[in-house]
């Protein structure tokens, strides 16, 4: 049996969403009521029997370790594999504060996990990415096709004004990649966006990273892949079930609200044999008291409700008290909504509190985002 | 012996609890699924770990499969440990004879090797059937204060249901002179809550002789405690207030459920100081669609609700359609309730599923009491099922073939 090792990116896209990193991990991100953004690609690697993971991080990783910890909860609490928390170190080789900047200088700094592994084959993964794909099936392909690397690719309609950080790869009839680039308001149309789910050789990655050492490279698509098209056997995958990648705080609204359609849950949850797993917080269930209403929203456990909660994404442990209208809007753990509220459009990090009588609104395209602790 | 602990508990998890019927057919009363996301061993574990005491045997005899893998390694309770931890102890064939479990004092005087390899000065006997939050680590204190053999948690019970009891008999100190099972003339109102701290050398003596006693019924409140008091042992009895509830019948299991609700619950759950701990399945968040009305209720992850909700207790993974009512009730894992449906004043075992338009119960005020609806059941659409009824898979089929014959 073909055996494979898990690489997840963690501080991948930070800067995507700035809001919510500052205090945190992209990979820590809450999402979806209960779980963090890193919950799905290390499901995704658990129901593929895929139990030797390595997390690599950059900074402000506290809230990552705090939710991993042994890695238990994804049963990756193990005495051989499991999972490994690769962060940064200062060598005599990287003299100054230097820590890296692209996902090829990370991989640099892993060499040394990556040779100490015994699997055949490597799994790299952004901690971003929400899907339920079945990695064993693009394992199985790419071993089947004998490629170099292998890469998940989804099919979308892609608009001119769509800039974010997509990469865009092209491929011929046979799966074989193209091109590989950004997409950067050039092209429209269906095209093939990069999952950055990436299968090769553990071998071979070795290799590139030596190489890309030796040569002083330090962007993986253009300057490894890009540049050896011709010579090397890159290929596709596609993956056709649900898919979002977070770009922009507009698209975690978005993303979040599309959770509200039961399509999308069952895309994400519901999928047979391969369940979500994440941080098991043991809250108590959520209480509805008499004369609240809710409709049309997820809830976590932990919360009670006594006032209105329509459209809405709750967190663990978030209160709404009486009289009070939650509208629209994403309220993260704990989050305290006092009385005769009216809130629409916002998004509340962790342990906000909102006083009783507080009229709170930002727009779809502009939600209203409170920072994590903050007293309105 | 180079390490010891100071105290072990003594989980006694055995018990059928026949009086849930086909609640306990498959699964032991510790076992049954409670408030939402529990099952009623979870309050007994997380009292243990949250008192201190990281050293459990759970006595297992009756239907173990499902505690058994519910329990697992114990890690859900941070009872997975290197030394001590949880430990299920099933009866087991010895080289010189082989028993069931004959009482709940030979339950333990069976695993006293697992008590000695933990060499504790005391040992706390518990019950795996009752719902309540309970410091054991001050009723240790309390019993080393008072220098006692064992020290029995009472509570206070109506005079009027003192008679349901074993019901402690104590002086001003609470030291016990007199202990009376179901007395017809109560004389007290203290109860025993079936939670027991003996001191470890008292215990075995005690053990060992009651063993030697073929007419005995191996029972500690029947022989051991009176037993004790017979041979002049310093018996107390530890005053216990808060909520408790046995919840060994149909009718107590759904008030213990019910207690759960209410804008000040009777039992509240969600104090973060004295967390109950359990197994959890991993489910999605909860939704509840456009036409969800929910009062009065608690629900918890997996649920999807587009109906009405009123009064009631939902498990995991519950589904409620558009124009289904579920009311007064408790409905257990996975259980599903079709389009315009309703379900009233009922229990509802898991992975139940109740038809489009029909009708499990009647409304609590009409009914004759509590339809209790078997685990992995279909519930024909339209069809009826009365109130007050055991509702298996027999009743069903009569059910069924009488509507057919009108």
């Amino acid at each position: 049996m073909a055996t494979a090792v898990g690489i997840i990116f963690s501080n991948i896209h930070d800067n995507n969403v700035a809001e919510l990193t500052r205090r945190r991990t992209m990979a820590s991100v809450p999402f979806g009521c209960r779980y963090r953004l890193i919950d799905f690609t290390l499901s995704n690697l658990v129901n593929s029997d895929i139990t030797h993971v390595g997390v690599v991080t950059n900074h402000n990783y506290e809230s990552l370790m705090d939710h991993l910890g042994t890695g238990k909860d994804w049963d990756l609490a193990r005495r051989s594999g499991g999972i490994k928390l690769l962060p940064p170190f200062i060598t005599a080789f990287n003299s100054g504060n230097n820590i890296y900047n692209t996902r090829l200088e990370a991989l640099r700094g892993i060499i040394e996990f990556v040779s100490s592994c015994n699997e055949d084959y490597v799994i790299l993964a952004d901690c971003d990415t929400i899907c339920n794909i079945d990695l064993s099936e693009i394992l199985g392909s790419h071993i089947e096709s004998g490629a170099d690397i292998t890469m998940a690719v989804k099919s979308m309609y892609i608009t001119p004004t769509i800039r974010k950080g997509y990469e865009i790869i092209e491929s011929d009839e046979e799966g074989r990649v193209t091109d590989i680039a950004d997409c950067a308001g050039n092209v429209s149309g269906y095209k093939d966006v990069n999952l950055n789910i990436w299968v090769m050789r553990r071998k071979y990655l070795e290799n590139i990273i030596l190489d890309s050492t030796a040569h002083g490279y330090t962007n993986l698509s253009a300057d490894v892949i890009a540049k050896n098209l011709s010579r090397s056997d890159y290929r596709i995958f596609r993956y056709d079930g649900y898919f979002a990648s977070i770009n922009t705080l507009t698209d975690y609204y978005m993303c979040s609200m599309d959770l509200l359609s039961s399509s999308t849950r069952d895309g994400l949850f519901n999928v047979k044999n391969r369940p979500v797993y994440t941080k098991v917080k043991n809250s108590s269930p959520t209480t509805y008291h008499d004369g609240c209403e809710v409709r049309n929203s997820l809830l976590a456990d932990g919360c009670v409700i006594e006032g209105v909660v329509e459209n809405s994404i709750l967190f663990r442990g978030v209160k709404v008290g009486k009289n009070t209208v939650v509208k629209n809007s994403i309220l993260m753990a704990d989050t305290l909504v006092g009385e005769n509220v009216s809130l629409n459009c916002v998004i509340a990090d962790k342990d906000v509190v909102i006083r009783d009588g507080r009229v709170l609104s930002g727009h779809e395209t502009k939600p209203f985002f409170i920072d994590k602790l903050t007293v309105v | 012996m180079i390490k010891k602990k100071e105290c072990v508990a003594m989980l006694l998890a055995g018990g059928q609890g026949s009086r849930l019927y086909l609640l306990t057919q498959k699964v032991a009363k510790p076992a049954v699924p409670f408030g939402s996301k529990y099952r009623i061993i979870d309050f007994t574990l997380s009292n243990c770990i949250n008192s201190g005491i990281d050293t459990v045997g759970v006595l297992t005899q009756y239907q173990p499969l499902a505690l058994n893998e519910y329990i697992g390694n114990g890690q859900p309770w941070d009872l997975d440990r290197t030394f001590g931890g949880v430990m299920v102890l099933p009866p087991y064939q010895g080289s010189k004879r082989a028993d069931w479990y004959k009482g709940t004092a030979n339950a333990i005087y069976q695993n006293l090797h697992f008590i000695d390899k933990y060499d504790p000065d005391y040992v706390v006997v518990l019950s795996g059937d009752h719902i309540y939050k309970m410091d054991y680590s001050a009723m240790v204190e309390f019993h080393k204060r008072n220098g006692a053999a064992c020290t029995i948690a009472v509570i206070d019970v109506p005079i009027e249901e003192a008679s349901r009891f074993g019901i402690m008999n104590t002086n001003e100190d609470y030291s016990v002179y007199e202990f009376e099972e179901k007395p017809k003339n109560p004389k007290s109102t203290k109860a025993s809550m079936g939670v027991y701290v003996f001191s470890k050398d008292k215990l075995y003596d005690y053990l060992k002789a009651d063993e030697e006693d073929e007419t005995s019924d191996n029972d500690f409140g029947k022989n051991i405690i009176p037993a004790m008091l017979r041979g002049g042992e310093k018996l107390f009895a530890y005053p216990f207030k808060g909520y408790w509830k046995d919840v060994g019948t149909i009718d107590s299991l759904w008030e213990a459920n019910m207690d759960l609700l209410g804008d000040r619950p009777v039992f509240d759950l969600k104090n973060k100081s004295w967390r109950i701990l359990s197994r959890n399945a991993s489910n999605p968040p909860q939704f509840l669609g456009n036409g969800a009305t929910v009062e009065n209720s608690l629900i918890t992850d997996g649920c999807e609700i587009y109906g009405t909700v009123i009064n009631s207790v939902l498990s995991s993974g519950v589904k409620v359609a558009k124009g289904a009512v579920v009311k007064d009730s408790v409905l257990m894992s996975d259980v599903v309730v079709r389009e315009n449906a309703s379900v009233f004043y009922s229990i509802v075992d898991s992975e139940t599923d109740v038809g489009v338009n029909a009708k499990v119960g009647e409304e609590k005020e009409e009914s004759e009491g509590i339809t209790l609806v078997g685990g992995g059941l279909k519930i024909k659409d339209s069809s009826v099922v009365p109130s007050g009824v055991r509702a298996d898979e027999a009743f069903l089929d009569s059910l069924y073939k009488q509507a057919q014959e009108v």
